[in-house]
């Protein structure tokens, strides 16, 4: 990551924008400029860690506490996503199923924990014979938990990326695959009640190592660890993308057959930035599951993963911090509307959808320098709108 | 013949003509669900999944069918089209509301769904995708927002709860074969979903608008040149692709009634079918759509049914590795 110091001086924003306009915009402007496009990102997460380290735990109530960690557990999945698609061009429909992996260690753990050392848990008692799967008995420990927290949904990703990514799977076939993976992982789970819980999932648990969860200082630890996770993840992944590796990312997505011709592999490079997705994505589950106390099929399956990539969309899916803040919007959204109109939220979020894809594809975060472009110079208004121009013109190619 | 050895694997077909309705299940253990009559057990491991198999294939078949035309043909991932199948659903619900169950209901729904899904989906069109052609992801996500409010929209018009529709009584019968007593529904659905299958092929082949369908996928620029309006093929295919769609809704309600959220169930299933088949292959939807439905029942009498579900698609995901083009493909250029 250190590789980053030969960061060429024509590139100042790879930090925001991989686009050629900011370049040629930059160029011309002082070094302060220059320094503040390449070093603003930081100020705003400083400014974000403190609104949600400092101020939110002193100011919210504990209800409204858990549900902001929740949505930042929810922000740790869509910044991966941001990652994978935005940067990378590849569309994950099935992060849930990484988000499960995390969330169901998690779980499993907080579940042996009820159950006491050599304790059975108690919905093996109800559905099955009261015996435990041995792949259960690891995760009586709280580091090899949090071991396979990170490792499982790399091996799994690192399986599926590279089986799918060297056959040169891409584009919509991709999409399509991943969805079907979040459908096959929630089926599997239903299926297996007697080892998952099946259709209710894994709720009623009362530690998190140790800690006792009705205890409201406990609480908002948890919420500071998952909002403190947040942060760590945007700055490395500000500094993944100014790095000589996040334009690779974003070359093999605007080009990929021009960076085989330099003598890449396109999918290692695509493949790294699919297993960091699920690995954050898993981080995620892992930090939702002792924040709302259960976690079920619904929130790993299809519909769930696309609620994700809602909040990306919304954000901006090539931005640093619209995945993340768009979660957070799409969650509040999410709790405030579905709570007084439920059917109201799904004719609003439908349409979200459409209006983002269709009007707004860079999401929010393309609309200041959209305005900014048409304020500062009529003729560059074409090329700096789109942010994903290149990616889609070479789309129909890439299906042909 | 006739063994009863219960660790017989289910491809000894022995026939047995007898009480074709014993249930005898094979499972990988080696146990045998009886219900009484041992003699039948070879007899109903093999027949009735294959049977039921194929109409399930048959479903697929006329749920992917539509999407042969979107996906293959234009490019364009319209996660709507289960909704589409829903559509045809409720318009078969709704022509029995008004006729009554007679026996010609259903032959009013089929075309009335036809009509009803191809104006949806052409509205589609008009209004979301002819502005996303260049980005078929973005198609993607849109038509999912489609999706989730054509689904709430059901849901509120018709609630939450499915409603049954009756066959016909002269689908109500069954047909012996092979000693398995198969409901005439399911072979509806088999001639319907073929006989769609031979008219699409038949338009596209033989039929002037054909010709131009397949000029614009081969070559838009040249077919424009030609005069072809190619916006009028896109919103013609799209019209035809999402009518099929309705179509496959009203076999689909005979079998298992309406719901809002029907469409949810097919949409995935129908994409790997077509995706296994060969992009735009018509044949090769046809044979994906039969072994994926075929696999899926034999492996539901095997082991559970979301467990055959899991597995299905973990065979269609290592085929997809192995052959990511499908059984079919059109030659291109492209370097992917």
């Amino acid at each position: 990551m250190k590789m980053t110091a030969k960061e060429s001086p024509d590139q100042p924003d790879a930090g925001r924008r991989h686009g050629a306009q900011g370049a040629a915009g930059a160029r011309s402007t002082s070094s302060l400029a220059q320094r503040l496009s390449t070093y603003g990102p930081l100020i705003g997460i400083a400014v974000l860690a403190f609104l949600l380290l400092v101020w939110a735990p002193n100011s919210l109530s504990t209800f409204r506490l858990g549900n902001l960690g929740r949505y930042c557990a929810l922000g740790l999945a869509s910044m991966g996503i941001g990652l994978a698609w935005g940067r990378g061009g590849m569309l994950v429909l099935g992060q849930g199923v990484f988000f499960g992996l995390g969330a169901y260690a998690m779980a499993m753990h907080m579940k042996l924990e009820v159950a006491g050392p050599g304790g059975v848990p108690d919905f093996m008692m109800l559905y099955g014979d009261g015996t435990m799967p041995s792949w259960w008995e690891p995760f009586r420990s709280g580091p090899f938990t949090l071991f396979a927290i990170v490792a499982v949904p790399l091996v799994v990703s690192f399986l599926l990326g590279y089986a799918i990514l060297k056959r040169r799977v891409k584009g919509s076939y991709f999409a399509i695959l991943t969805q079907a993976m979040a459908v096959a992982f929630a089926t599997l789970l239903v299926a297996t009640i007697k080892q998952t819980g099946g259709f209710n999932g894994l709720n009623t648990f009362s530690t998190f190592f140790g800690h006792n969860l009705y205890n409201p200082e406990v609480q908002t630890n948890i919420y500071r660890l998952a909002a403190g996770l947040m942060i760590v993840f945007l700055v490395i992944l500000w500094q993944l993308y100014r790095s000589r590796y996040g334009e690779l990312l974003v070359a093999t997505r605007d080009a990929e057959e021009r960076i085989r011709f330099l003598g890449y592999d396109p999918a290692n490079i695509k493949l790294a930035a699919f297993m960091m997705a699920a690995v954050m994505a898993s981080i995620g589950g892992a930090m939702f599951v002792p924040i709302v106390g259960i976690v079920s099929p619904s929130n790993v399956d299809a519909s769930a993963s696309i609620l994700l990539v809602a909040g990306v969309a919304l954000g901006g899916r090539a931005s640093l911090f619209g995945p993340a803040l768009g979660a957070i919007a799409v969650g509040y959204g999410r709790s405030t509307l579905s709570e007084s109109f439920p059917t109201q939220w799904t004719y609003f979020l439908g349409g979200l959808f459409i209006v983002v894809v269709l009007l707004l594809p860079g999401g929010v975060a393309s609309l200041w320098p959209m305005l900014r472009s048409r304020l500062s110079s009529v003729q560059r208004k074409p090329s700096s709108i789109d942010v994903d121009d290149g990616l889609e013109a070479d789309e129909p190619a890439v299906l042909a | 013949m006739g063994s009863n050895s219960g660790l017989r694997p289910w491809f000894s077909i022995d026939v047995f003509v007898g009480d074709g309705r014993a249930r005898a299940r094979l499972s990988p253990t080696g146990r045998t669900l009886l219900d009484d009559d041992v003699k039948a057990e070879t007899v109903d491991v093999f027949t009735t999944p294959f049977l039921t198999g194929t109409a399930n294939g048959a479903i697929l078949l006329m749920a992917a069918l539509g999407l042969t035309l979107t996906f293959g043909q234009m490019g364009v991932i319209n996660m709507a089209h289960g909704e589409f199948l829903m559509v045809g659903a409720y318009v078969a619900y709704l022509t029995q509301q008004v006729t009554g169950a007679t026996g010609f209901s259903i032959v009013v729904a089929l075309p009335m769904a036809f009509i009803f899904a191809g104006l949806l989906g052409l509205l589609l069109e008009i209004t979301v995708i002819q502005w996303m052609y260049e980005r078929p992801l973005d198609t993607l996500l849109a038509t999912v927002g489609v999706a989730l409010v054509l689904q709430q929209l059901a849901q509120d018009v018709f609630g939450a709860q499915g409603d049954p529709v009756v066959a016909p009584t002269w689908l109500g019968g069954r047909i012996s074969v092979f000693g398995y007593e198969w409901p005439h529904r399911q072979l509806f659905t088999i001639v319907l979903a073929l006989g769609a299958l031979g008219a699409l092929s038949a338009v596209l082949k033989y039929t002037g608008f054909g010709r131009r369908i397949r000029a614009t996928v081969q070559n838009r620029q040249l077919a424009e040149t030609l005069g072809v309006s190619t916006r009028n093929v896109d919103r013609i295919t799209f019209f035809l692709g999402s009518g099929l769609a309705g179509l496959g809704g009203v076999a689909i309600s005979l079998i298992s009634g309406t719901n809002p959220t029907l469409g949810t169930a097919y949409i995935i299933p129908a994409f790997l079918v077509v995706v296994v088949g060969g992009v735009g292959q018509l044949k090769g939807t046809l044979i994906a759509a039969w072994v994926v439905g075929v696999v899926t029942a034999f492996l539901t009498d095997w082991i559970s049914g979301s467990m055959a579900q899991v597995l299905t698609f973990a065979l269609v995901v290592i085929f997809l590795v192995m052959r990511p083009q499908g059984l079919f493909t059109a030659r291109t250029r492209s370097l992917a």
